[in-house]
């Protein structure tokens, strides 16, 4: 079972112990043009999660590509480079950059940053944009807030998508206690944290009877128990984000968890688990 | 980077705020002016909060109970434990001739770290009352003023100024001292440079201040 970080929860070039813990090491998103971000405040706490608005801070992609090799040598674990744009041209043209590059073992398409103005096309235009500019692997990144994600997830499928990323942050606000105005310069910002846990479950629950595409679970993974009820939704990998700001060995913690869980509930593997909470037919054993 | 459990050794009130004396454990104590991430127990994030005082096997913050977590932090008792990672960024540079220290307000708890490894040099300490002056007493040889009276008003020249107190303050002791090295503050959820939350402008450009701070060169 693969652990990896949420994109934009880790620098690996500042923390390369922490990104060397895990399996994968997914960047933060790459725009075309380097972004300072939003104006602070960016980040706020709240009583179950936090809220960000950081906007794509990134150095842009000429930058990304110049320290890619760098980057390999400092994490030592494949890479997934995480693609944003503002127009389906602008991600294929990343993705087309990056096909060839051997650094990269997949590509993940931001299709559902709450913090910056969306691409006009669709998640599966994008997708379909990508997927004739490169060979690599195509994870979609969704967001939450959508009526019905499955019927997105099949629609990405469709368009030619590997995998799933879910998910993301749903927007929130929040308010300063004193003056009532938005804590948060920007206003609003996506929410992360354990209040998100069963919203994620709930998408990663969706789209596992909705597709076969493999899914990169995350959202509010704090414990091994809740990495464990993600891939009993039907997740094949899991994501950290949010924890790893509190608690930097949070890799190597869950993981051991993670471990201790599936063994006191008698599964071999974490393959083993993998969707049984869809299956009427399976029943954990609790020892 | 390390991170540790510590035990909670004391936690006295000094005026407005808390003095939070933790056992050091496996962590390095840093050079002053740098920061730990104190786990808030009931929150989400830890909260960054430079190092007060640093004797043999103990490590002292000095906190102030503005929020949720830093009430937490002030709630403390001898006996629990709490996660603490550090040290982390930069501090202040000691290799200074003519150091003054200036602090205002729960700013000032960086400052008896730094007067201990320069030798008690003379600091001058702004406060909003009385009651949060108390905390004075941590800083030997320190000069006084409560508002309305700032400590620009009362600020000697030809000085190394190492400074740590709210923006305002350290815009104004930047106007008089364009070399002092001013310690920053900005909201953080990691403390080391994974959320990019703590983005302060430096030198016309956005940067993280928990990589690139707190404490920067004025100019």
């Amino acid at each position: 079972m693969l652990l990896l970080n949420g994109s934009g929860c880790l620098d690996a070039l500042v923390a390369p112990d922490v990104a060397r813990a895990l399996d994968v090491f997914v960047t933060k998103t790459i725009t075309p043009q380097p972004r300072g971000g939003n104006a602070p405040v960016r980040i706020a706490e709240t009583g179950h999660g936090m809220l960000n608005a950081i906007g794509l801070a990134n150095p842009g992609r000429d930058h990304f590509l110049q320290t890619l090799a760098r980057l390999q040598e400092v994490v030592q674990i494949p890479i997934w480079v995480s693609v944003g744009g503002f127009s389906a041209e602008q991600y294929a043209e990343t993705c087309h950059l990056l096909d060839g590059r051997d650094e990269v073992a997949s590509i993940e398409l931001n299709l559902s940053c709450p913090n910056v103005d969306e691409a006009p096309e669709s998640a599966a235009e994008i997708v379909a944009a990508c997927r004739s500019a490169t060979d690599l692997p195509l994870y979609a990144k969704l967001s939450p807030a959508t009526w019905d994600l499955a019927e997105t997830a099949r629609a990405v499928e469709a368009a030619g998508a590997d995998g799933l990323s879910l998910v993301n942050t749903i927007r929130g606000l929040s308010l300063d206690e004193r003056t009532l105005r938005p804590t948060l310069e920007r206003g609003s910002g996506g929410y992360s944290g354990p209040a998100l846990k069963p919203i994620a479950l709930a998408a990663v629950y969706a789209c596992a009877r909705g597709t076969t595409l493999p899914i990169v679970g995350m959202g509010g993974v704090y414990s091994g128990r809740d990495a464990l009820e993600l891939i009993a939704a039907g997740a094949s990998a899991v994501a950290l984000g949010t924890v790893l700001f509190a608690d930097p060995d949070a890799p190597t913690r869950i993981r051991a968890e993670l471990g201790v869980e599936l063994d006191a509930r008698g599964f071999e593997s974490a393959d083993d688990a993998r969707g049984v909470a869809q299956r009427a037919d399976v029943h954990a054993n609790v020892r | 980077m390390k991170r540790d459990r510590l035990r909670v050794l004391g936690n006295e009130q000094i005026g407005a705020y808390f003095l939070v004396r933790l056992e050091r454990g496996v962590l390095d104590a840093g050079v002053p002016g740098q920061f730990f991430m104190l786990q808030a127990p009931g929150r989400v994030l830890p909260r960054p909060m430079s190092v007060c005082l640093a004797p043999p096997g103990e490590l002292a913050f000095l906190i102030d109970p503005i929020g949720p977590g830093t009430r937490v932090l002030c709630a403390l008792e001898p006996g629990e434990a709490i996660h603490v990672l550090g040290p982390l960024g930069n501090g202040f540079r000691l290799d200074v001739e003519r150091p003054l220290l200036v602090g205002g307000g729960i700013g000032i708890a960086p400052l008896p770290f730094v007067s201990e490894r320069l030798g008690s040099p003379p600091a001058l300490l702004g406060f909003r009352s009385e009651w949060h002056a108390e905390a004075a007493a941590l800083v030997p040889n320190a000069e006084v003023v409560i508002e309305p009276t700032y400590v620009t008003e009362a600020m000697p020249t030809g000085h190394d100024v190492l400074a740590c107190g709210p923006e305002p303050m350290l815009e104004a002791v930047r106007a008089l001292a364009p070399d002092a090295q001013l310690a920053w503050e900005a909201p953080m959820a990691c403390g080391y440079g994974a959320c990019y939350g703590c983005a302060v402008e430096i030198g016309g450009e956005l940067k993280r201040l928990c990589v690139e701070g707190p404490v920067l060169v004025a100019a």
